[in-house]
């Protein structure tokens, strides 16, 4: 499910594009979106103020930040030292400045050796694999299975108290932290086919590192390098205060230090180095976060379409009747949109089970809205099956999603009627659509295995929705269980029960989906592109498995798909989707005899099924092969000169 | 192309005058086995075919059949682990990374999905330029051939400028096709190329890969599970079933008149686009179904029988 496609003969593909992208955006995009966020905006601001004011702390504060006075020792503010004096007299003002470039340079540093480290080997580890990546990932679990500030404590005993020693060594001890990121984005990248396609147009390993690996590797980079920053930050605050590095450098760390000894005498001290702390750990880690908004959101698709599936079924139906918009219906046979036909789908039939009436689904985008069905009417009569067909982008699979309530919320789906059964189902409730849904409207997917479960095994995922719907007990659903998949043609029904969706092929996995699509005795069944994934003998068995279901149970059925075959060889009637319009409604056996609308033609001149077939090329050399392949016809094997593959 | 200096493998090439283009011999690849001590899996069990120069040899089978893996191991991208490839009568298979980025002059690749195989950071000029700088083209040159390759497959002057992202399934397609032509390769591993596109552009990139093929005399290996596109666009059919050749020979015999009973439901199963002549294959599929059903009875087991559940761990799509 996805928002318009941007497939067909259209140029530029509109937003929905930007869920495709995976890498890196170009720079400049980067720091527009980053400066559209106000969160990124004030922690940028933020440090730039910091970072600007530590370094010119030599002319804000005429004082020496490590020069002691007895005299002024917890004095209140004067002039020239606008904070006042710490515990032994020194300039509070001064000491925060000056502590502000020890702590930044330091965390600078160990970002640095962090990524220093990280970047390279993670690289290595993840592009060669073998010998190196074993010895790389396991020594970086083991550093990261240590203690941080044991190890500080003991290196800074060891080798003497600096800070900068410091935080080279809590650079080494983050380093696994982007190791780990690097490799895993590189093991990523190194399977796309855009890798493979620069290997085979003759790239050597350290280029296709530097054109196409880097650039993904940048990204989760950066992010994790601006949480380093803070993390780093407060580490060395930590060993500061526990009076590990130079005494004669000022840092925050320390100032706590001084406040805490000082704290019944006057509290007040902490108030500095603590809002210092606080406000540049705060940005980075906003900064972070920003970053990973902008620049991260691509590089994080799982938990991006998480977020979707959950707000689509937040939103469930909310779609809302309107009786404003003009009517463009179309009635069965009716090839164009005359406006004399729009009441002859409204009159309600015996048989009639599902009514749409002038449809439109939009979506708001930055220039407005567009419009991904614009209009469409469907009747679906009891018992029969309607093929929704179009190629991608036409609105096929938006129509069938807003029928089912299952559009994501900032779709604006307005029809005149959605009706199923006589009742109107536009605009219900979403505990009235979910009563529908699964009970009286059944829903096949197109992607199998997408759409089960992994982590729950088959049985309970078909039980569950039995016991709630036919409130069923457990026993009773696992027989009715058993016995669909039995029916739809499983051969042994307790193992697939027992067996986790990875352990089932997608043909089977359909036939899961099919059985528990079925198993709550729907009257109608829409089914998404549901062969579209699968292999070609696996999708006439299961075409052929729908057929025999459809008709055992008098259910209607709208089949969604591209595919003119799996139309001419299921459906009773076809409606031809092109770019949100319905163009054409008629009979299957019609349609295909007798094609209306030049869209329609073109579609079914395009299918390659009497095609002539090319001629053979002529005998160039196959005389010096010593046969004479090309004239004959199956009798030789003139891919097989040596006649032992077969 | 002059720019591109010719590397050629080896110095063989004299006495293969008399072979085809691209010999696929007794070859064997085999992926090691999931789990301690388990045996390797055989993706594809001593399979041989050749290519002409200018043909295309459409190659057909089902997910897992190894069809895929048998492109690759032509690309380089497969462990051998037996047989061997020849290219203008020398051995590509097994050869070294240096060898190997020589052949990109002469051997090529089109992937299925076209929205995986661009580099979606780069914009398509860059995509296009790539493997002629890498040829040592200077830029200027480059430029120059991406505004014709852009022509050739028919994109406008303007989409160098442009990300992957701004284009749809087919038109990304044929910026697959021009990068695969950038350097007048002589044979290009067509990896179903058209699968993922919409009716109406499938028909339209088939028939640019047969205009491109009728005026350069580049040969095609067109991997695809779609038996009327391999029709469409081949010479000659191979049949792929669980890692062999099961059958090949003309196109229009293999697609129209088929011998092996996997080739045979192959065909039946394809459902045609046409009510009247569907019902009849439908009956004719639940027929040979039924015949096959019988003959695995009596024999036991057989190669027509339940649906594959093997899995492939290339990249089988």
């Amino acid at each position: 499910m996805t928002l318009p496609s941007p497939d067909g003969t259209a140029g530029v593909a509109p937003d929905a594009a930007a869920l495709v992208g995976v890498a890196l955006p170009k720079r400049a995009h980067l720091v527009r979106r980053l400066l559209k966020d106000p969160t990124a905006v004030v922690s940028i601001v933020l440090l730039i103020v910091i970072a600007a004011a530590s370094f010119a702390a030599p002319l804000l504060t005429s004082a020496d930040p490590a020069a002691p006075s007895l005299a002024n020792t917890l004095g209140p503010p004067a002039p020239g030292h606008p904070l006042g004096f710490d515990g032994v007299g020194r300039d509070i003002f001064a000491r925060l400045l000056y502590g502000g470039q020890v702590s930044l340079i330091g965390a600078l540093i160990a970002v640095l050796v962090a990524v220093a480290i990280g970047v390279p080997s993670g690289l290595l580890a993840g592009y060669a694999k073998g010998a190196f990546d074993a010895v790389a990932s396991w020594t970086a679990n083991l550093t990261m299975a240590i203690p941080a500030i044991v190890i500080l404590l003991v290196v800074m005993t060891a080798l003497g108290a600096s800070t900068s020693t410091a935080m080279i060594v809590f650079g080494v001890l983050m380093s696994p932290g982007v190791f780990r990121l690097v490799r895993a984005s590189v093991v990523a990248v190194r399977e796309e086919l855009y890798v493979d396609a620069a290997r085979v147009s003759g790239l050597s390993d350290a280029r296709i590192m530097r054109r196409h690996i880097l650039p993904v590797v940048a990204a989760p980079t950066i992010i994790q390098a601006a949480q380093m920053f803070g993390i780093a930050i407060m580490i060395q605050a930590g060993l500061q205060f526990l009076g590990i590095g130079s005494s004669a450098e000022s840092s925050w760390g320390s100032m706590l230090s001084d406040a805490f000894s000082n704290i019944y005498v006057a509290p007040q001290l902490l108030v500095w180095p603590g809002l210092a702390l606080t406000i540049t750990v705060s940005a980075f880690a906003l900064l972070g976060n920003a970053l990973r908004d902008s620049l991260g959101a691509t590089a994080i698709k799982p938990s991006r379409a998480a977020r979707r599936k959950a707000r689509a079924a937040k939103s469930a139906a909310r779609v809302t009747p309107s009786a404003k918009t003009p009517a463009i219906v179309l009635s069965d046979d009716a090839a164009s949109d005359d406006d004399d036909a729009a009441a002859d789908a409204a009159t309600p039939e015996a048989d009639v089970l599902l009514v749409v009436e002038n449809l439109r689904v939009a979506y708001p985008t930055s220039g407005g809205e567009s419009v991904v069905v614009d209009g469409i009417s469907l009747t679906v009569r009891k018992g029969e099956v309607v093929g929704l067909v179009g190629e991608s982008g036409s609105g096929k699979t938006q129509t069938a999603f807003s029928i089912l309530g299952l559009l994501p919320p900032e779709a604006q789906v307005t029809a005149h009627t959605i009706s199923f059964d006589g009742r109107q189902i536009a605009g219900l409730g979403r505990n009235a659509m979910n009563e529908l849904r699964g009970r009286r409207i059944g829903y096949v997917p197109q992607e199998p295995m997408s759409n089960l479960d992994p982590s729950f095994r088959i049985g309970f995922q078909l039980v569950e929705p039995m016991r709630q719907h036919l409130g069923l007990s457990k026993a009773q659903a696992k027989a009715k269980a058993l016995g669909l998949l039995a029916r739809v043609g499983i051969n042994d029904p307790e193992r697939t029960f027992a067996a986790y969706p990875h352990e089932i092929s997608g043909g089977m996995a359909q036939r899961v989906l099919i059985a528990g699509a079925v198993s709550c005795d729907p009257e109608l069944l829409i089914a998404d592109e549901p062969t579209t994934a699968l292999d070609v003998t696996v999708q006439a068995e299961v075409l052929d498995l729908m057929r025999s279901l459809q008709a055992e149970r008098e259910m209607g059925m709208i089949l969604v798909t591209h595919n003119f075959g799996v139309v001419a060889d299921i459906c009773d009637r076809v409606a031809v989707m092109q770019t949100g319009k319905i163009v054409e409604t008629a009979p299957a056996r019609e349609l295909f005899a007798n094609p209306q609308h030049p869209y329609t033609r073109m579609l079914l001149d395009s299918t390659l099924e009497d095609s002539v077939p090319r001629r053979a090329l002529a005998a160039v050399g196959a005389a010096a092969t010593g046969s004479t392949a090309a004239d004959t016809t199956l009798a030789t094997d003139p891919t097989t000169p040596t006649g032992e593959s077969a | 192309m002059s720019a591109v200096t010719q590397h050629r493998p080896g110095a063989g090439r004299s006495a293969a005058t008399d072979e085809p283009l691209l010999v696929v011999e007794n070859l064997v690849v085999e992926y090691p086995g999931k789990g301690f001590r388990a045996p390797p899996f055989q993706a594809l069990k001593g399979v041989s075919l050749s290519i002409r120069a200018g043909e295309t040899v459409g190659l057909v089978g089902e997910s897992g059949s190894g069809k895929t893996t048998l492109g690759r191991a032509v690309l380089g991208l497969a462990p051998v682990t037996g047989g061997e490839i020849r290219y203008a009568g020398d051995r590509i298979s097994g050869i070294n990374k240096k060898q190997r980025r020589a052949l990109s002059d002469d051997l090529q690749v089109v992937f299925q999905d076209p929205y995986t195989s661009l580099n979606p950071a780069m914009t398509v000029n860059d995509i296009l330029t790539e493997p002629l700088l890498v040829a040592g083209v200077s830029r200027t040159d480059a430029n120059k051939r991406v505004r014709d390759l852009l022509d050739q497959v028919k994109l406008p002057q303007d989409a160098g400028q442009r990300l992957p992202r701004e284009f749809s399934g087919g038109q990304r397609q044929r910026i697959a096709i021009a990068r695969a032509l950038s350097r007048d390769p002589k044979v290009i591993v067509c990896d179903e190329p058209v699968s993922a596109l919409d009716l109406s552009n499938q028909a339209r990139v088939l028939d640019l890969f047969i205009e491109i093929q009728e005026r350069t005399g580049v040969a095609y290996l067109f991997i695809t599970h779609d038996l009327s596109v391999v029709r469409h666009i081949s010479h000659r059919v191979a049949v792929m079933y669980h890692g062999e050749i099961v059958e090949s020979g003309d196109a229009g015999a293999v697609t129209s008149t088929p011998e092996h009973p996997y080739t045979q439901r192959l065909l039946l199963a394809a459902p045609v686009p046409d009510p009247v002549r569907q019902l009849q294959r439908r009956a004719d599929r639940q027929r040979l179904a039924t015949q096959l059903a019988a003959q695995d009875e009596q024999a036991g087991a057989g190669v027509g029988g339940d649906e594959a559940h093997s899995t492939d761990p290339s990249r089988e799509a």
